[in-house]
């Protein structure tokens, strides 16, 4: 009997496990990995390519920009992804990387802009801030205001300490942690800019690189900077119960949630949809797409999702992906990265 | 013996007094002691099931409402200048669904209203005149009033969570799509009803056509893996080394080892399968193959400990009987020892299981946080799981997530006070005390 049954157990094992293998030969479906700032608008254009085709619904991994890219250059063949998603452009040891394994031929696709975000509650007055009074309120450590080429430990409290035209509340802003690319973006855009406003800093960036990111990188620890999490729905929970806070996220938060929460003007520039695809919001970071050329005509579909999701239905003006709240590109650009996708052209990084 | 004591010190001391009356007079103390006790113990109790009760009610009150779906009747007319019947996938469904709202509201004449107005129903809509034009080809030239899915932000407004009251730009709705709204309502042509599509359909990014079948099956396929190898390696392993492993340092050293295996944080089982199935031996990523795998590593310790501590609780009786009688070894193991044992190592398996049940942080690793639209077929296909679906919808930033998080947490939840309740059942009907 039992043994009977012990026969029976392993001949399913093998059976699966040899399913398991053939099944790694071929791939009828494209495997997508990357950014999570991506992820809700390349889940689009993949759930609407698998309804309106033929082809079987794409898969697509959130993993990170930076661990999409590493999974990507891993290698090429079927057990490989074929394209990934990034929230900012790949980097020339990334390149290395892909052609030290066999990924000679990328891709580059841009695809639109993001514009991060920094809101409060509707219960309170919308903030007005420049780069500069971010930097101010939120670096660990700010030049000395008496002039003097030195650092000092932040000692603003309240929003006021910086300008007075400012609210008297507390400062307390929710971002995210520094694993996510929204952070990345953030520091990059916003502190860096705001550090270079002070003359003796911006010639550190020349001269002496890391020093310059020391300061512009390290946000504060003192519970004025609170690391909310990567679930930005939360930070929207928490600045409607807390009209003082402040929170930093990706523009399409906003746009879902217009009734409970509103975007500061930064520069002087209030984040709108139309601010941001004219280039006039300060805060916004270009989104790509990654395709490994070798896989084109192996796997199926590749070509007519790189179609697809280049179509004016998909990111054009009125597109679905303007729908879901991400910031189109301009018509030349667009048409120039279409030739791209459509022609299969291979980024060449100098 | 112990009573002339007493007597000893009283003729030693009057005035001491005696000892009932130092038992007496300690015992209102005492008493207050124990009542003070049991009430701590049923505090305990109390924070911990009104936590639970907390938990429960803000998920239930959150996520009920996604059980229902706002739907809108509309009057389609299957154009046949727009339907190509021998080749459905091709025709323009999107415009029927257009020409139909147009039709309904026809002075609406400016493109952006026009965006407005289509924008009251789901992209589903198309989808689903499609496959009804699939299924039966005859309708085509025929007018038919169907039910189609409303759009989430309507669905939003209909179920509360999106004011009148806030002024018009910040709303998702407008005042126009407002009046469209009122309109239908007034001809009770909008209404909501049970949402099957939920449990009938896989992730989608439109609210309104997010279901968790896809990620139940993937579970399900997971589960099922995880089972049929979990368990009679599990128990296997038990009887060794209960029944007939040698008591030395090796055997220890296994022991000590399968008790630390059991405490490790199940993200390192992830990275271990990451590194030896889809590194070494080349399984597909984001497959319930490598899931169950995983997984299966991750409860054999537990089903380990819990199958050797129900061999132990059999009494040595029964095996000495067995082998008076002349029975072998493995006789005795196998007919008498592991029937008796096997009620408490199901109860471990089960509960094994449904620990497995919940796991994100392996699965992360192994690809099986996707975006999965097709519901998986058999072992090797993509899938992803109950509560990795649950993670992603959290993060999701279209508001009709925010309940559809709540319900397929009721739904693990459902599933989880199942698979307990029969481990309880299980253990109630089968198991002897000795």
């Amino acid at each position: 009997m039992l043994t009977r049954k012990t026969k029976f157990l392993l001949w399913t094992l093998i059976l699966i496990f040899s399913a398991g293998l053939s099944q790694a030969q071929a791939r009828d479906y494209i495997s997508i990995v990357g950014s999570s700032t991506v992820y809700p608008f390349a889940t689009v254009v993949a759930e609407q390519f698998g309804k309106t085709t033929q082809f079987k619904t794409p898969k697509i991994e959130a993993t990170g920009s930076g661990g999409g890219l590493k999974l990507f250059c891993t290698g090429v063949g079927i057990e490989y992804p074929d394209m990934t998603n990034a929230s900012r452009r790949i980097k020339k040891s990334e390149v290395e990387l892909c052609s030290t394994n066999g990924v000679k031929e990328v891709v580059e696709i841009k695809i639109g802009y993001d514009g991060i975000i920094l809101a409060n509650s509707r219960k309170a007055k919308p903030f007005r801030l420049s780069r500069k009074e971010v930097f101010w309120a939120l670096a660990k450590n700010i030049p000395d205001p008496g002039g003097q080429q030195k650092l000092i430990p932040n000692p603003h409290t309240r929003w006021s300490d910086i300008k007075p035209g400012l609210p008297a509340t507390k400062i307390e802003v929710l971002g995210p942690p520094p694993t996510s690319g929204t952070r990345d973006a953030f520091v990059e855009l916003v502190m860096e800019e705001g550090a270079k406003k002070f003359d003796w800093i911006k010639a550190l960036a020349k001269s002496d690189k890391a020093k310059f990111k020391e300061i512009a990188h390290t946000l504060r620890e003192d519970g004025a900077f609170v690391e909310a999490g990567e679930n930005d729905n939360l930070i929207v929970q928490k600045l409607d119960v807390n009209p003082a806070g402040l929170g930093i996220f990706g523009f399409s938060f906003l746009d879902q949630n217009g009734d409970k929460i509103q975007g500061a003007f930064v520069d002087g520039v209030e984040p709108t949809f139309e601010a941001i695809a004219e280039g006039e919001y300060p805060v916004s970071r270009p989104l790509y797409l990654y395709v490994k050329k070798a896989h084109a005509g192996v796997i199926p579909g590749v070509n007519e999702f790189l179609n697809e999701f280049t179509s004016e239905k998909a990111w054009g003006e009125d597109g679905y992906l303007a729908d879901k709240g991400m910031i189109p590109m301009p018509e030349e650009e667009r048409q120039a990265f279409r030739t791209d996708a459509q022609k299969l052209n291979t980024l060449n990084l100098e | 013996m112990n009573n002339t004591e007493p007597e000893q010190t009283d003729a030693a001391q009057p005035e001491s007094p005696r000892t009932i009356d130092i038992v007496n007079k300690g015992l209102a103390k005492r008493y207050g002691r124990e009542k003070r006790f049991k009430m701590y113990g049923f505090f305990a109790v109390a924070i911990s099931l009104s936590f639970l009760a907390l938990l429960f009610l803000t998920i239930f009150s959150n996520g009920y409402s996604a059980f229902y779906q706002t739907y809108v009747k509309l009057e389609v007319f299957f154009d046949p200048a727009d339907i190509d019947v021998d080749d459905p996938a091709n025709s323009n469904f999107p415009g029927l669904v257009k020409k139909t709202l147009r039709s309904e509201f026809p002075d609406v004449k400016k493109r952006k209203e026009k965006k407005k107005l289509y924008s009251l129903v789901s992209s589903g809509a198309a989808f689903q005149l499609q496959r009804m034009i699939e299924q039966q080809p005859e309708l085509v030239g025929s007018t038919m009033t169907i039910e189609v899915p409303a759009d989430d932000d309507v669905d939003m407004f209909m179920k509360g969570n999106i004011s009148r009251d806030v002024p018009e730009n910040e709303r998702r709705i407008s005042d126009r799509q407002l009046d469209w709204i009122d309109k239908w309502l007034k001809e009770g042509r909008i209404a909501k009803r049970f949402n099957t599509t939920f449990f009938t359909s896989g992730d989608s990014r439109e609210p309104e056509l997010a279901g968790i079948l896809g990620a139940l099956t993937g579970s399900i396929f997971t589960l099922a893996l995880t089972l049929l190898l979990s368990f009679p390696v599990g128990v296997a392993a038990a009887m060794y080394l209960e029944e007939f492993a040698p008591r030395n340092r090796w055997i220890d050293l296994v022991e000590v080892n399968i008790n630390n295996l059991a405490a490790v944080p199940s993200i390192v089982f992830g990275l271990l399968g990451l590194a030896v199935f889809i590194n070494f031996f080349h399984l597909p990523r984001s497959a319930p193959l490598v899931g169950g795998l995983v997984l299966t590593l991750m409860t054999l310790p537990v089903i380990i400990i819990a199958s050797r501590a129900s061999l132990q609780s059999v009494p040595p009786s029964i095996r000495e009987a067995a082998l008076g009688v002349g029975a072998s070894k493995v006789q005795t193991v196998l007919h008498h020892v592991l029937p008796l044992a096997l009620p408490g190592m199901l109860t471990g398996t089960i509960i094994g299981i449904a620990r497995a049940l919940g796991e994100t942080a392996p699965l992360l690793m192994i690809g099986m946080v996707a975006f999965i639209v097709d519901i998986p077929k058999g072992f090797t296909d993509p899938a992803t799981a109950l509560p990795v679906q649950i993670f992603l919808w959290a993060d999701s930033p279209e508001r009709g997530f925010v309940e559809r998080t709540s319900a397929a947490i009721i739904v693990l939840l459902v599933l989880l006070v199942v698979i307990n309740s029969l481990a309880v059942i299980l253990r109630n009907r089968f198991e002897r005390r000795w």
